[in-house]
């Protein structure tokens, strides 16, 4: 997924992407390049520093997984309700 | 291991655990529990949070309906990180595997992400860094409450670290136990410096990023002669820096043996060497180091570690202190330097474009005449108890001199009415820093008693550098030949018109230099107590005719780099000679 709104992955859209993963049981993991980070945490997915433009891979492992990487996908497609 | 560079503001070398204080005083050290303790302060920890995640949800609220939601929503983010069981988990991972203390292990965690958030290039992200701080500093406060650990109690001693200090929080410091001072903002002027080189103890300040990148605890080594604070030095800079203390501190002894002897040199002229103060106390450590009196008394710092105007008793009791302290020997006062990079909140912060070419110096003096007239009255009171010098700085023209002498001579007038007892036969000099006076020294030699240059500013007005500037810094520097040709002329017309000339400037303070201060006729050199030995040893390693040779030599040079070159050269060799067997002879 392309992070498309104008700020960035900050420090809002990040609570948000946190708030969406800790509603399921999955576990979930963001890939920048090399980077894994735990989608759970908070301070973790703001060290990402996924500005506008930064392709992030979404991984989820679990009962829910799909559920949880169509909620996720959503709310990065909506922009966080930003812009 | 991780290496700052700041700007050297007092010099010498410390090593210790930091302390890191933070605008609000807090504390954290690094405090390792017992096992046994793991459990208790695991709920501390939690009771902390839970207060903290309080305040915050109260905080949300108000600052909603009072501000606006916006704002408000960022409380919701620290409330989020707060909650956030991946960062309690690290946290309490520190503490019962790591018994580390709750305070520290917060701040290690807290800190550790305020630096990675510090090293990204987005500006917006880079700023969550003061979220972070924002956080710890909310955690801390309830994790400490009345626990706060006072400066005053500090069990071992530390090296204090912080964004910025003030005058209260070094008032209330055990200075027994603070060994180095770091600052992320502040020049040469700022009140750490101030205070650090009054305590003689090693202080770095511009340092910017320090408090972000360190925690509380962690080993940090301040080297202040050349502006770097290391933290987590590893075992090699250890040893080498170990190496450049040993050193120093036999250098050090060898040159206090020379306290007692006359600055003379070997075919018997003698330099009179000063020491340069800013605090009265400060006379002592001259002393100390072999200075025969005070060649230059900043008073401006009279008005800047105050919150009000000094007044005539407050000028005359710090004159009085220094005078008692120095028993009959001479002490040259500089009436106020204000401006520039030195402001007190009685002028303010004055918007000026180019503050170092404003209204500075003795031109905010005539332009503020009861100020000005406030200290000269304290000063001449004060001449009657020992040998006192009054000199102005910052004079570009002769008009500005006379004005000056006219308001001394008021101010004398109306002691003299009063019956009010001073030194009528007190001396006038002119500081010499500005390239205008330096090129006509003969009208300023024939109306005054006395020279003194400034060699700091009249390097940075002679070579137009900003040596504060990191950009150009390195253009700084008195062995321009320019500089040197303006000292040369400066010279030669006090000699001509038969008054005094010191140098008071850095220079001065530069062993490197005293072989051609001394050649070129200079009376008198005043400096920082620390570097009298070392320019003493060079005075008496030396003749006058050698030390005129090379003046004569230096001046046929064209660029700053051969005259270096060339007296580093003249200078080893010199000393190699002098410690050779004749100094052993001389001891005998």
């Amino acid at each position: 997924m392309t992070i498309i709104n104008r700020q960035g992955m900050h420090a809002r859209p990040a609570m948000q992407i946190v708030e969406i993963s800790n509603r399921f049981k999955s576990g979930i993991k963001i890939r920048k390049g090399s980077m894994v980070v735990d989608a759970k945490s908070i301070m973790q997915v703001m060290t990402l520093e996924a500005v506008q433009g930064t392709v992030l891979v979404f991984e989820a492992e679990g009962a829910d997984a799909g559920e949880a990487l169509n909620a996720l996908a959503q709310v990065v497609a909506e922009k966080f309700q930003e812009d | 291991m991780k290496i700052l560079k700041g700007i050297a503001v007092s010099p010498g070398v410390a090593v210790s655990p930091a302390i890191v204080l933070d605008s609000e005083e807090l504390v954290i050290s690094r405090r390792i529990i017992a096992p046994a303790e793991v459990e208790a302060e695991v709920a501390r920890l939690h009771a902390a949070v839970e207060k903290s995640v309080q305040e915050l949800t109260d905080l949300r609220e108000k600052v909603s309906q009072t501000v606006g939601e916006q704002l408000g929503a960022i409380f919701d983010v620290h409330q989020s990180i707060l909650n956030s069981a991946p960062l309690r988990e690290e946290i309490l991972n520190l503490i019962s595997h790591e018994h580390y203390g709750p305070e520290y292990a917060v701040s290690t965690v807290l800190r550790g992400y305020g630096k990675k958030f510090l090293a990204m290039k987005d500006e917006y992200l880079a700023d969550r860094v003061q979220d972070v701080h924002d956080i710890e500093r909310r955690v801390l406060r309830h994790l400490i409450g009345e626990r706060r650990q006072q400066l005053v109690n500090l069990q071992s001693p530390h090296i204090l670290v912080a964004h910025d200090l003030t005058p209260s929080q070094t008032a209330s410091l055990d200075r027994s136990k603070i060994l180095g001072f770091a600052t992320d903002v502040g020049g040469r002027t700022s009140h750490t410096a101030i205070v650090a080189r009054a305590m003689n103890i090693p202080a770095i300040v511009g340092l910017e990023t320090m408090t972000a990148e360190i925690s509380g605890g962690d080993q940090v080594l301040i080297d202040g002669d050349r502006g770097l604070a290391i933290i987590n030095p590893d075992a090699e800079t250890l040893e080498k820096y170990r190496l450049y203390v040993q050193e120093a501190k036999r250098t050090e002894v060898d040159l206090t043996s020379l306290r007692d002897l006359p600055a003379i040199t070997r075919d018997g002229h003698e330099i009179t060497l000063y020491g340069n103060i800013e605090f009265p106390n400060e006379v002592t450590a001259c002393l100390e180091h072999g200075a025969a009196g005070i060649g230059l008394y900043r008073t401006e710092f009279l008005y800047l570690d105050r919150d009000e105007e000094p007044t005539e008793e407050d000028h005359y009791e710090a004159y009085a202190s220094a005078l008692e302290l120095l028993q009959g020997r001479p002490m040259t006062i500089r009436t106020c330097d204000l401006g520039a990079d030195k402001f007190t909140h009685v002028t303010g912060e004055a918007l000026e474009r180019n503050p170092f070419l404003g209204l500075r110096s003795i031109r905010y003096s005539l332009r503020h005449v009861d100020v000005f007239k406030t200290q000269l009255r304290a000063i001449l009171r004060a001449s009657v108890l020992g040998s006192v010098q009054i000199l102005f700085p910052l004079v570009t023209n002769v008009r500005e001199l006379r004005h000056a002498k006219m308001i001394l001579n008021d101010v004398r007038e109306d002691l003299a009415e009063e019956g009010v007892a001073f030194d009528k036969n007190i001396k006038v000099g002119v500081m010499i820093e500005v390239p205008s006076a330096a090129f006509m020294p003969r009208q300023f030699a024939r109306e005054c008693d006395f020279f003194s240059i400034g060699t700091n500013d009249l390097v940075q007005y002679t070579l137009a550098v900003d040596r504060l500037n990191e950009r150009v810094a390195d253009m700084f520097t008195p062995a321009h030949p320019a500089v040197i040709g303006l000292m040369a002329n400066v010279v030669n017309a006090a000699k001509a018109e038969h008054i005094e000339v010191a140098v008071c400037g850095e220079m001065g303070g530069d062993p490197l230099y005293t072989l051609l201060l001394v050649g070129l006729g200079v009376d008198v050199i005043s400096t920082a107590p620390t570097a009298i030995p070392e320019v003493k040893r060079m005075i008496r390693s030396t003749s006058m005719r050698q030390a005129r040779r090379v003046a004569k030599k230096i001046l046929t040079l064209e660029s700053d780099r051969e005259i270096l070159a060339y007296l580093t050269e003249v200078s080893r060799t010199i000393l190699s000679e002098a410690f050779g067997p004749e100094e052993e002879e001389e001891e005998r």
